[in-house]
C-alpha cells in the first residue's frame, strides 16, 4: 500500500508529495526493500544520504554525486537559512551556542553577541524558501546520555512543535514534513512520543536522538521499539547513522533512510572505506601498494588511482586527494546500500547479513555483541 | 633557398641541408618531435609541434601553455573534474620539487609517472621547480642543485637527477639547471657567467648520462638558458646551448622583479634571435595576459599554467575578455565584475570598505559581499562547468563557508578560461587581428 499523491480530473493534487511502494520485505527481519518517489525524482531504499551541511558535498561537484548514483542528499536548515555571514563563524556545536525556550532555540552568537531565533515557524518557513522535497520537524533534542525530566520535556516539547510544524508548512504538496520521534533512551517516553506522533498524518517519520553517546545495546533497542510502532507504508528515517555494521543492522531492524557526516568526513582524513573497515591511506604501508583502494569497486577513483598514489598526494597540499578519497567512500557507501537492497529483493537478505558479518570481522566471534543480539532478535542467526 | 639546420633530438651531430618551400615552413627533425611554422607574425610564431609523446602521436599548438599540476595532479581536480574542462593542453607540467623525493616508490612502480598519476594519456615535461613556490636561493654548487619537497631539501647531483628521471620517465625534462644568477641583492655578471657554465656544465653531463640509458634515450632534454640581466651572458647561453642535442628551450630567470620589464623583453628578444627555429621555446613564471603576449611577440612559444591556479587561491575567476571581435550583445554579458545597472563608482566603492582588492585586473573577487545575491555566472557567455551550473552567489556562498568545492569550481572556470586565451591568441594570429587583440588586454592590464 502507498500514500499516493493522487491526481483528480481536474489535473489537481491531493496534498501529498511523496509515494512509498514496498517492493520486497525479508521474510524473517524486518527488512523491506521500497520504492519513494518525490517531486524531484524517485529513490530506491534502503537508501544512504550523504550530507551536504551547507549546501556543497565537500569538493565534490554535483555532476559527480549524479554520476556516483547518489539520488538523494542531506543539507541543513540553519546553515543555509540562518548563519550570519560573518566568515569566522564557525558551526562545530550549535548546542553549546544555544538555548531552548517554548518559543523555539536561541542562538548567540559568540563573535558579536547577535541573537537568532530558530522557533517551528521559521524552520519551516527556510525549509519551504529551499524547497527540499523532504524537510524536518524543528525538534528540540537532547543528548542521548541525558536523564531525568529534561528528556521528557523535550519529548513533549517536540510533539507541540511537531503540530506548530505542521500548521506553518506553506507547500505540502510539494515538500514533505517529517516527524522525529524523540523520548531519549527511555522506552516508556520513546512509546509515548511514538503513540502521539503517529497519530498526526506526516508522510514520514524520522528516528531521533540517538547516534550521540549512548552504548550501542541501547540504541539498536530504541531503533527496533521505534519500528515496531511506526507505520509500514511510511519511511523510517534513522537520523546519524553510518558506519556499515550500523547500516545492516539497522535496515534488519526495519530502517528505510540513513544519513551521517562520517563517510565524507573521514574522507578528508585520508581513510578510504573498503569492505573489511579502513584503510588510513596516509600510513607509510601504502607508499608502495599499487592496487586500488578496493578491487571490486567501481567508483572513479579506483577505476583510476592507487593506494600508492593516494598516499603520495595525501601527504601534498592538493585538495583533489580529498576528493579521490570522498569520491570512494560516497560509491562505498552506496554500493553497500545497493547490495543490501538486491539481496532484500532476492530474498537473501539473512545470507548477505552473514557475509558482511564474516567479511568485515574474520570470524562470527569477533562481531560485536549488540549486533549478534540485535540481529538475533529479529530472526537473523551469525552462527 | 637552402638552409643548414643542426638535427636536434638524435645525439648524432651533424648537419642536414632542407629547401624551405614557400609558404608553410616545415622544419624537419628526423626522430621524435617535428615543428611546424604555419606564420610568424610582428615577432610571434604559430606553429604547431608534432610526434609528441611515447608513442608519437600526439601534438600540440603553440603560442600555448601546458597543465599546471602539484604533486602530480591538477590543483583541486579529479579526472572526472578535469576533463569537464574545454581545451585542456595535451601537455602537463610535472615538477620535480613535489615528486623527487617520491622516486624510490616510482622506481619499484617502474611504469613512469605519466601511468603513476592516472594521467596516461598525457605528455609530460618535467620542470625543476614550482612557478608559485620559489625555493630559497643559495643553493646551487658546482656540483648540485636542490629542490624543496614535502619533506625537506632533495640536494641533486647530475647522477642523482638523471637517476630520478629514469624513474619518472617524461617526454620531456628541463635539464638540470643554476638559475640563481638574480638572487643575491646585486646582480654581478660574474655570478651571471657562473649561471651560464654551471647549466651548460650539468647539460653536458646530463646527456653523456642519458646516453648509457635505453629508458633515458626517450626522455628529451630542454635546454636552459641563463645569464642572469647581462646581455653577453644570455647571448653566450643561447649559443652554446643550441649547439647541444636538446628538443627546445627554456628561458630561466626573467620572471619577479629583478628586472625591468624592458629589460626582460629585450633580452628575451635576443636570445631567441640566436635559438633555432624549428624548437620550441618556453618561459617559466610568466603568466598574467599582457606578459604572456609580450612574451610571445618576443620570440617565445610555450608557457605555464599557474597563473590561473594563483587567482583560485585568492577566491579570484578570471573574467578578462579576449574577445577581440565580440556581438553587442556579449559586450554587455561580458563586463567585468559588474552587475546589471551597478555603476563604476559603487563598485570601486565596495572594493575598498570590504578591502577584498583582486590581485589583478583580470579577475574579481568573489568574496567580496557585492556578489553575495548575483545570480549571474562568473563571465557571461562562458561555457564552463561552474558557469553553465552555478552563480557568483554560490560561489561567494562557498568561499565565506570556507567550503573545498569553491576550489574545485574556481578552477575548472579559470583553467578553461586561461586556455581560451590562448585558443584566442592563436586565432588572432591565424586570422592577422593580433593588434586588436593586443589593444584589448592591455586595455584591461593595470
Amino acid at each position: 500500500t502507498a500514500v499516493a499523491a493522487s491526481t483528480t480530473s481536474l489535473g489537481t493534487r491531493a496534498p501529498a508529495a511523496l509515494t512509498l511502494r514496498v517492493v520486497a520485505e525479508c521474510s524473517r527481519s524486518k527488512a523491506r526493500a521500497c520504492e519513494l518517489r518525490l517531486p524531484h525524482g524517485t529513490v530506491a531504499t534502503p537508501v544512504f544520504m550523504p550530507v551536504g551541511t551547507q549546501g556543497t558535498m565537500k569538493g565534490v561537484t554535483a555532476a559527480q554525486l549524479d554520476n556516483l548514483g547518489c539520488r538523494i542528499c542531506l543539507g541543513n536548515t540553519y546553515h543555509l537559512g540562518m548563519r550570519p555571514d560573518s566568515g569566522g563563524f564557525q558551526m562545530v556545536s550549535l548546542l553549546a551556542l544555544s538555548e531552548v525556550t517554548e518559543e523555539g532555540v536561541r542562538f548567540r552568537s559568540p563573535y558579536d553577541g547577535a541573537e537568532i531565533l530558530l522557533s517551528p515557524e521559521k524552520s519551516v518557513e527556510i525549509q519551504n524558501a529551499l524547497g527540499s522535497d523532504i524537510m524536518m520537524q524543528l525538534d528540540d533534542v537532547v543528548s542521548s546520555t541525558l536523564t531525568g525530566s529534561r528528556v521528557e520535556e523535550a519529548m513533549h516539547r517536540s510533539i507541540r512543535w511537531l503540530d506548530r510544524c505542521i500548521l506553518a508548512n506553506q507547500r505540502p504538496d510539494q515538500q514533505n514534513l517529517f516527524a522525529i520521534i524523540q523520548g531519549g533512551l527511555d522506552p516508556a517516553l520513546r512509546r509515548k512520543c511514538l503513540e502521539e506522533m503517529t497519530k498526526r498524518n506526516v508522510p514520514g517519520f524520522a528516528i531521533g536522538g540517538l547516534s550521540g553517546g549512548e552504548s550501542k545495546e541501547q540504541f539498536w533497542k530504541m531503533v527496533t521499539l521505534s519500528t515496531d510502532q511506526l507505520p509500514r507504508e511510511k519511511p523510517r528515517y534513522l537520523m546519524g547513522v553510518g558506519y556499515a555494521t550500523d547500516l545492516v543492522v539497522c535496515v534488519a531492524l526495519g530502517c528505510d533512510m540513513f544519513d551521517c557526516v562520517f563517510p565524507t568526513r573521514t574522507a578528508r582524513f585520508g581513510s578510504a572505506l573498503v569492505p573489511t573497515g579502513n584503510l588510513q591511506l596516509k600510513k607509510k604501508q601504502f607508499a608502495k601498494d599499487f592496487r586500488p583502494i578496493d578491487e571490486a569497486c567501481t567508483c572513479p577513483t579506483c577505476q583510476r588511482h592507487t593506494r600508492a598514489f593516494l598516499h603520495v598526494l595525501l601527504h601534498s597540499n592538493n585538495t583533489a586527494a580529498l576528493h579521490h578519497v570522498t569520491v570512494h567512500n560516497i560509491a562505498y557507501q552506496l554500493q553497500l546500500m545497493n547490495a543490501i537492497r538486491t539481496s532484500i529483493v532476492e530474498h537473501r537478505f539473512p545470507e548477505f547479513v552473514q557475509n558482511f558479518i564474516k567479511t568485515m570481522y574474520g570470524e562470527v566471534g569477533h562481531c560485536p555483541t549488540w549486533a549478534v543480539e540485535a540481529l538475533q532478535s529479529v530472526g537473523i542467526s551469525l552462527s | 633557398m637552402t638552409k643548414l639546420i643542426p638535427i636536434g633530438c638524435t645525439r648524432r651531430q651533424g648537419y642536414r641541408a632542407i629547401v624551405l618551400r614557400p609558404g608553410a615552413q616545415e622544419l624537419e627533425n628526423n626522430f621524435t618531435m617535428k615543428l611546424s611554422l604555419s606564420r610568424v607574425v610582428q615577432g610571434c610564431r604559430l606553429g604547431t609541434l608534432s610526434n609528441l609523446g611515447k608513442k608519437g602521436d600526439r601534438c600540440m599548438e603553440f603560442p600555448g601553455c601546458l597543465l599546471y599540476t602539484r604533486t602530480g595532479s591538477a590543483p583541486h581536480l579529479t579526472h572526472d573534474t578535469l576533463q569537464v574542462i574545454s581545451g585542456v593542453p595535451a601537455m602537463t607540467q610535472l615538477t620535480l620539487s613535489s615528486l623527487a623525493e617520491h622516486y624510490e616508490i616510482l622506481e619499484e612502480y617502474k611504469e613512469g609517472i605519466g601511468k603513476f598519476i592516472g594521467m596516461p594519456e598525457s605528455v609530460f615535461y618535467c620542470s625543476l621547480h614550482d612557478p608559485v613556490n620559489p625555493c630559497p636561493a643559495g643553493f646551487v654548487t658546482n656540483k648540485s642543485v636542490s629542490v624543496w619537497g614535502v619533506g625537506g631539501r632533495l640536494e641533486m647531483t647530475v647522477a642523482k637527477f638523471m637517476a630520478i628521471q629514469q624513474a619518472l620517465q617524461p617526454d620531456w625534462l628541463q635539464c638540470l639547471s643554476d638559475g640563481e644568477a638574480l638572487c643575491a641583492d646585486a646582480s654581478s655578471s660574474k655570478r651571471a657567467k657562473k649561471s651560464v657554465d654551471r647549466t651548460l656544465a650539468f647539460l653536458d653531463e646530463c646527456l653523456k648520462l642519458q646516453e648509457q640509458s635505453e629508458v633515458l634515450r626517450s626522455c628529451v632534454m630542454i635546454g636552459v638558458i641563463e645569464g642572469g640581466d647581462i646581455l653577453e651572458e644570455r647571448l653566450r647561453s643561447a649559443r652554446e646551448t643550441a649547439k647541444r642535442p636538446v628538443v627546445g628551450f627554456l628561458l630561466d630567470g626573467f620572471h619577479g622583479d629583478a628586472m625591468t620589464k624592458e629589460t626582460r623583453l629585450r633580452l628575451i628578444s635576443s636570445v631567441t634571435a640566436e635559438l633555432p627555429e624549428n624548437k620550441p621555446r618556453l618561459i617559466c613564471g610568466i603568466g598574467q595576459p599582457d606578459e604572456v603576449l609580450e612574451c610571445i611577440e618576443a620570440g617565445v612559444d610555450l608557457f605555464e599554467s599557474f597563473f590561473p591556479y594563483q587567482a583560485t587561491e585568492r577566491g579570484c575567476a578570471l573574467t578578462f575578455s579576449f574577445d577581440y571581435e565580440p556581438n553587442p550583445e556579449d559586450m554587455v554579458l561580458q563586463q567585468n565584475g559588474q552587475k546589471e545597472g551597478e555603476e563604476n563608482g559603487e563598485h570601486i566603492d565596495k572594493i575598498i570598505t570590504t578591502k577584498c582588492v583582486p590581485e589583478t585586473s583580470f579577475e574579481i573577487n568573489l568574496k567580496e559581499k557585492m556578489y553575495r545575491d548575483d545570480f549571474g555566472p562568473l563571465v557571461g557567455g562562458c561555457s564552463c562547468y561552474c558557469c553553465k551550473n552555478h552563480s557568483r552567489a554560490y560561489v561567494h556562498h562557498l568561499l565565506v563557508t570556507n567550503e573545498l568545492l569553491a576550489g574545485v569550481l574556481l578552477m575548472m572556470h579559470n583553467f578553461q578560461h586561461y586556455f581560451g586565451f590562448f585558443h584566442a591568441i592563436r586565432e588572432a594570429l591565424r586570422k592577422d587581428r593580433l593588434g586588436q587583440l593586443k589593444e584589448l588586454i592591455y586595455r584591461q592590464a593595470c
